[in-house]
């Protein structure tokens, strides 16, 4: 069920702002993608595009063409609700839905989409807990609420919201940044069992997590405060950290920058 | 934050008590920290002397009255003996008070709905400048309004509900009129509006970003991302707005007494002309009260303080009490 | 998971009607209250400006009431106009500084300590007061036991009752927006708290504190109730606000209101016009003054 991404001529802006230019990468399925490159430089804007949760933003809009599979993104008869439906998101900071329990959060995605039987439901909550490596932990309070639990765990229950819906690709915009270093190897733990089932593109400030767990990696960068953050390079991640083409990613690999 | 200020501020002072010509700072310090607690404590003088000076001065008219202040329907403190009692006077200031806050609040969490997630941004801000208008326009506007304009409009509905709704005993009777305790809660609800509505914005403003934009990731329309963040994050947040208009449409003096037409006793059938709440009976018979007359205004206005108080009361408990989430 | 099948279809356009429906419904919903909010604000301004234009004329601002009796035409509320702005003015006098002071208090001084819990608690109490009682409250204390008259200066007592809270929590949302370091830094070069405060907060604070007070004023000057009980009625005019019934917009509304001829009648449409007019200025004066200087930035 894991489907291809192709963006081409992609630009992004906030009001006046034009945060990304002319961005065009092709995210193959059943792979995890990475997105590295300094602070502002438009990685996590890129990738809210991929599920037009960009333009939720007040003034925030977007041009160019996001391809999935055969279908473009932002084609005018497409529903961005829909589109979020097949493209899960998995934030920065866990954001469980405060007041509903554990059950509820994970199930709240199926409660959308009409499914009502108590049965399927159960079986779905249970298989995307599992999902997430989080069935074990919590399969003794399910009634109890989502906020109640760890970080690292609030984290692997929104991960198992987001598949709960079973999506086609699931974007990660720096999953790992609040939680602990024992957390973090959980999610990555997770992160590799994920993709064989999905897309899965994954924003990260930590370059050794993007050569643990990623098969490609893209490079973003900026040319100075101000101006729109651009795509460097996209490659195989060894060769990205090995022997990059561009002189920039060498630099900021390298640590001789940012 | 500013407990936090007066902390480090305090620090800061003794810090630097030990200098040696600071004195003339210090005796500033003393001569002004005195007038700012003084005007605290004023506040608190105030709202005690209310309290005593309310109740010393209803206390005779209450012991001269023959009838039962807290069951009587009739008001007449006037006559020899006084007879006068509260219990049309509550019906009338709940049953309206209560009318408007039913009509305020899905409209006026509407308009915070509205201004918070549907408007762009500049049409926002000119939006809540409309409901700010709103809230500015006086109460005897309204009442005039209410009494010349509202109320000839109201008779053709009120004269609808009763012929659809004549079932229900609160929409019956046979005469619905204008001047009734029905219009008075249109006014009512009417001003009540931009209190509802700003409070419920507020509380709107602070759900967190993340909960919004979880709901949204998972594929939710707009209501429903409404109906999974928002409204359990601001539930607290809407009943205390809504309680919060509830005592101000309790206390609301001159509209009420401008649209009403007074006729005695209770009347369950609120179509009909006729009713009377503490506040618009105060400014109604005030000016033809003999001392006893004002005595026992008095005690109707201290029952009115009394309930207010409690509505608030509740109302900022509640209000508070979203903060727990967070 | 592989063996579940997916909840509905999973296509780009797939977003079932049902849930469409239901999103565009609150949407109209939602739409409706904003009109709903929107019709009477606008039928208030249009029936109070249609009709209180006829008499909009010299008259109404030069004379009073005296002799004029109901049925009359002319007559005007000068005497009217005269007494809100003398009880609005002493009403602010007393209750400004009162309740700067206070929030000064509330903010700078009082820290965790009980008594500014107290006092911010009775603030918020004090807020929900309903106007007659504040009236019902000067009634009992100025009036039946000192003994005083009917009075100008009775009735900007009830409105300070009024005005205090909301100067209060305006001026103490403005003090909180100061910056810490702005504090830190004026203590750090020795400079003394009162001075402080005095000299480098209150300043900084000003344009927010006056938009708040003149919000407050404009809300007291429509304030119709508590002035029945203090003021009491005059057709003519008084412009000594310490001694005897002094007139005022909103009474003479009332008055002018409770006559059923169309002369009264269309006297009271112009005195809410005038009365609106008024508020609206000091509210557009207001934001003028808030937007001139936003208080701090960052």
């Amino acid at each position: 069920m894991a489907k291809r991404i192709e963006v081409s001529g992609l630009h992004a802006y906030y009001g006046g702002v034009h945060a990304i230019e002319d961005i065009s990468m092709t995210v193959e399925p059943r792979s995890v993608t990475a997105f590295i490159g300094p602070s502002g430089c438009g990685k996590s804007t890129f990738l809210r595009t991929l599920n037009r949760m960009h333009e939720v933003i007040p003034g925030a809009r977007v041009e160019g063409k996001v391809m999935l599979d055969d279908e473009d993104l932002y084609a005018s008869s497409v529903d961005p609700v829909a589109v979020r439906r097949v493209v899960g998101m998995v934030f920065q900071r866990p954001n469980p839905f405060p007041t509903m329990s554990i059950y509820d959060n994970v199930a709240a995605g199926l409660k959308l989409n009409g499914v009502r039987r108590k049965s399927q439901l159960d079986e779905i909550v249970e298989s995307s807990l599992q999902g997430a490596n989080l069935w074990n932990e919590v399969k003794d309070r399910l009634g109890k609420p989502g906020a109640g639990l760890s970080g690292g765990q609030q984290q692997r229950l929104c991960i198992a919201r987001a598949i709960a819906v079973q999506p086609q690709v699931l974007l990660m915009d720096e999953p790992c940044s609040a939680l602990d270093p024992i957390s973090t190897l959980a999610i990555e733990d997770l992160i590799g069992k994920l993709k064989s089932q999905y897309t899965i593109v994954i924003v990260t400030h930590n370059m050794q997590q993007a050569a643990r767990v990623s098969d490609r990696t893209a490079f973003f960068n900026i040319a100075g405060t101000g101006k729109p953050g651009k795509l460097i390079e996209i490659d195989d991640t060894s060769k990205i950290f090995t022997n990059p083409e561009q002189k920039a990613t060498e630099d900021y690999i390298t640590g001789r920058f940012g | 934050m500013s407990s936090e200020t007066g902390v480090e501020a305090a620090a800061a002072t003794r810090r630097r008590t030990p200098s040696l010509r600071m004195s003339t700072g210090r005796a500033g310090d003393k001569i002004f920290v005195s007038a700012a607690r003084g005007s605290g404590l004023t506040v608190l003088a105030i709202m005690a002397a209310i309290a005593v000076f309310l109740v010393w001065k209803a206390i005779p008219a209450l012991q001269d009255n023959k009838a039962n202040f807290l069951t009587a329907e009739e008001w007449n403190p006037n006559a020899v003996p006084p007879r006068f009692g509260i219990a049309q006077l509550a019906f009338g200031t709940i049953v309206s008070s209560l009318l408007a806050m039913l009509i305020a609040t899905p409209v006026a969490v509407g308009i915070a709905l509205f201004i918070s997630f549907y408007s762009s941004r500049k049409l926002a801000s000119v939006l809540g400048y409309v409901v700010d208008l709103l809230a500015a326009v006086p109460s005897i506007v309204y009442g005039l309004w209410g009494l010349i304009f509202l109320s000839k409009h109201m008779e053709g509905i009120s004269k609808f509900l009763n012929s659809v709704l004549g079932w229900i005993p609160l929409f019956g009777g046979d005469s619905p009129g204008k001047n009734s305790i029905f219009t008075a809660g249109v006014v009512l609800a009417i001003m009540i509006l931009p209190i509802i509505s700003s409070i419920t914005r507020e509380v709107f403003l602070q759900v967190p970003r993340a909960n919004v934009e979880a709901a949204l990731a998972l594929g939710a329309t707009r209501w429903e991302m409404i109906r999974l963040s928002v409204l359990p994050y601001g539930r607290s947040g809407m009943i205390g707005a809504s309680m919060l208009g509830l005592g101000r449409a309790m206390g609301e003096t001159i509209a009420v007494a401008m649209v009403l037409t007074f006729v005695p006793g209770i009347n369950v059938h609120i179509l009909e002309n006729g009713g009377s709440t503490f506040a618009s009976n105060i400014a109604n018979s005030f000016s033809e009260a003999s001392e006893t007359g004002r005595g026992a205004l008095i005690a109707s206005g201290l029952v009115l303080f009394v309930i207010t108080l409690l509505v608030n009361m509740a109302a900022r408990a509640v209000v508070a009490r979203r903060k727990e989430f967070v | 998971m592989t063996s579940l099948t997916t909840p509905k279809g999973a296509g780009l356009s797939s977003v079932s009607t049902g849930r469409k429906i239901k999103d565009k419904l609150v949407q109209g919903f939602v739409y409706l209250a904003f009109v709903l909010a929107l019709v009477p604000l606008l039928s208030v301004l249009w029936t109070v400006v249609s009709n209180g234009v006829a008499r909009l004329d010299p008259t109404f601002f030069q004379f009073s009431m005296n002799g004029v009796s109901g049925k009359d035409p002319g007559g005007g509320a000068y005497h009217a106009i005269i007494g809100t702005l003398e009880q609005v003015l002493i009403c602010s006098v007393i209750a400004v500084p009162i309740a700067v002071l206070t929030a000064i208090y509330l903010v700078e001084y009082a820290g965790n300590g009980r008594l500014g819990k107290v006092v911010s608690f009775f603030v918020d109490v004090m807020t929900g007061i309903p106007s007659i009682v504040a009236g019902l409250f000067v009634l009992a204390l100025w009036l039946l036991t000192f003994g005083f008259e009917f009075s100008g200066f009775a009735g900007a007592l009830a409105l300070t009752i009024l005005m205090i809270p909301t100067v209060v929590r305006a001026t103490e949302e403005m003090l909180k927006l100061v910056p810490n370091d702005l504090r830190e830094a004026s203590y750090a070069l020795g400079v003394p708290r009162w001075r402080t405060v005095c000299f480098v907060i209150l300043p900084t604070a000003m344009t927010g504190i006056v938009t708040g007070i003149m919000l407050a004023v404009a809300r007291v000057m429509g304030e119709t109730a508590p002035l029945l009980l203090t003021i009491f009625f005059t057709k003519a005019i008084n412009t000594d606000p310490f001694s005897g019934p002094q007139g005022s917009l909103p009474t003479f509304i009332w008055e002018q209101a409770a006559d059923p001829n169309q002369n009264s009648i269309d006297r009271a449409w112009t005195g809410a016009l005038v009365l609106i007019a008024i508020i609206m200025l000091l509210n557009l004066a207001a934001r003028l003054v808030a937007r001139r200087s936003a208080p701090v930035s960052r």
